[in-house]
């Protein structure tokens, strides 16, 4: 006699078991960085375009819809879209090498963390300068 | 010390007394993904507590639960010694060969717990088995073997250390799925052929000898071919022969840009 079996009500493959992550190392995270910004670039300029287009339709409406960007939320969204897309155009210069250069492969992660340490540098001044304005303003400096 | 199992309903089945266990010695946690088709609807973890010795290979402690725990667990091996390709799995979250793994690797006085899964992107069919099918699909499919037209040499065929040392690195795959698996794109585009299959067809467009390099390339040029690769390297660093495999895909594109091999 055979022993004792079920067969399995959905048939077929099974589904994958959930919370199976793949712990890829250095340049898989750079990729999904590098995709996650690029989308949130391309969501941003299809605002901006809009928004812009805005001016054709009605100035009065485009003024007021600008007016609500000045506000200290508005302006760190700002600074986090300068840090996507300064992060993607890095690593897109990155990619290119890796395309390019023939020894790009063997030296991508020393090109990541040079990237990294570049945004690092970058960002530190570029965020403070941006978000000079507001933070004065919240709390209470000077101006 | 005894191993315990501890999951209540696992079907245990004592294949002998457990074996006595050498100086040295640690408990090790192992966590195990488990599937019975004919039980399962769906993958689970089962966690296994047994003796292990920092020099044990990942592999050991699969036969120890097989061997001494349940009879029932299901995966591949056959050299045990990174040759033969068969045990490729994900240990710890990454790809790598059962048999080249050590406990010493990855256990720590602080860290004793060892995750084991099936590799991704293939149909599971039990355990840590998959069906390996679709991956020498791929691999059959960019005709990987030495093709000359016209009549055979009537004396060696002579090819300089400089030619041979081109395409020295893919020679040393032993097609163990480890890199294809690891693929991001490999597991969302099922049509991708994999890293493994690129790595197969670059051993021989860049082999001297050969006179199908264009064919190969037509193959790989297609919509499932090299472009899709993102080059994310998480092929490299899973080869467990260290071929620089995202590499050789590059090579592989810039052959096909710029039409030169
Ligand atoms: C600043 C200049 C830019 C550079 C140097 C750049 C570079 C690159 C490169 C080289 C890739 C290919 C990635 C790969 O092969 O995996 C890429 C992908 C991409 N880019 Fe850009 N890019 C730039 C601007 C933009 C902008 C403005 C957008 C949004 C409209 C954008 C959206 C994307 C998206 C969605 C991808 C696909 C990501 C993926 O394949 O995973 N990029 N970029
Ligand atoms: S480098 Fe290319 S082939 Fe290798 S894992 Fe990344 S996307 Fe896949
Ligand atoms: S290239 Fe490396 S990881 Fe891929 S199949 Fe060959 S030996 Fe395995
Ligand atoms: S059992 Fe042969 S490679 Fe691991």
């Amino acid at each position: 006699m055979a022993s004792p079996t079920a067969i399995r009500p959905s048939g077929g493959k099974p589904s994958p078991r959930r919370g199976s992550l793949y712990r890829g190392a250095e340049g898989m995270w750079s990729w999904v960085a590098h995709r996650i910004t690029g989308v949130l670039t391309f969501f941003f300029l299809f605002a901006h375009v809009l928004d812009t287009a805005l001016v054709r339709v009605s100035p009065e409406s485009y003024d007021k819809v600008i007016e609500t960007y000045k506000n200290p939320f508005v302006n760190l969204l700002e600074v986090g879209l300068v840090g996507a897309v300064l992060y993607h155009a890095f690593n897109g210069i990155r990619i290119m090498l890796i395309d390019f250069w023939s020894k790009g492969p063997r030296y991508q992660r020393q090109m990541l963390w040079a990237i990294v340490v570049v945004w690092v540098l970058v960002m530190l001044p570029g965020a403070y300068f941006m978000l000079e304005r507001n933070i004065r303003h919240i709390f209470g400096g000077g101006a | 010390m005894t191993a315990t199992l501890n999951a209540d309903l696992a079907p245990v089945q004592h294949t002998g007394p457990l074996p006595p266990v050498p100086d040295g010695a640690v408990m090790v946690t192992v966590n195990l993904q488990r599937f019975n088709p004919e039980l399962d609807d769906a993958p689970h973890m089962e966690s296994y507590r047994i003796p292990a010795l920092p020099t044990d290979r990942i592999l050991n402690l699969l036969h120890y639960i097989k061997w001494y725990i349940d009879g029932t667990l299901a995966f591949r091996r056959s050299c045990a010694h990174g040759i033969c390709g068969s045990d490729a799995m994900r240990i710890n979250g990454r790809n790598r060969l059962g048999c080249k793994v050590l406990v010493k690797d990855l256990v720590t006085a602080k860290k004793t717990e060892i995750t084991i899964e099936p590799i991704k992107g293939l149909p599971l069919e039990k355990d840590l088995i998959v069906d390996m099918e679709p991956f020498f699909d791929a691999f059959r499919s960019v005709k990987p073997y030495l093709v000359t037209h016209g009549n055979e040499p009537d004396r060696e065929w002579v090819q300089s250390i400089e030619d041979r040392e081109r395409f020295d690195d893919t020679t040393k795959c032993i097609m163990c799925a480890c890199c294809t698996t690891s693929c991001p794109v490999y597991w969302s585009a099922d049509a991708y052929v994999g890293p493994a299959a690129i790595v197969a067809a670059h051993r021989f467009i860049f082999d001297s000898r050969d006179q199908a390099a264009e064919e190969r390339l037509e193959i790989l040029s297609d919509a499932e071919g090299v472009w899709r690769c993102r080059t994310t390297f998480n092929c490299t660093d899973a080869c467990p022969r260290g071929i620089q495999v995202t590499k050789a895909i590059q090579e592989v594109k810039r052959a096909l840009m710029f039409r030169r091999i």
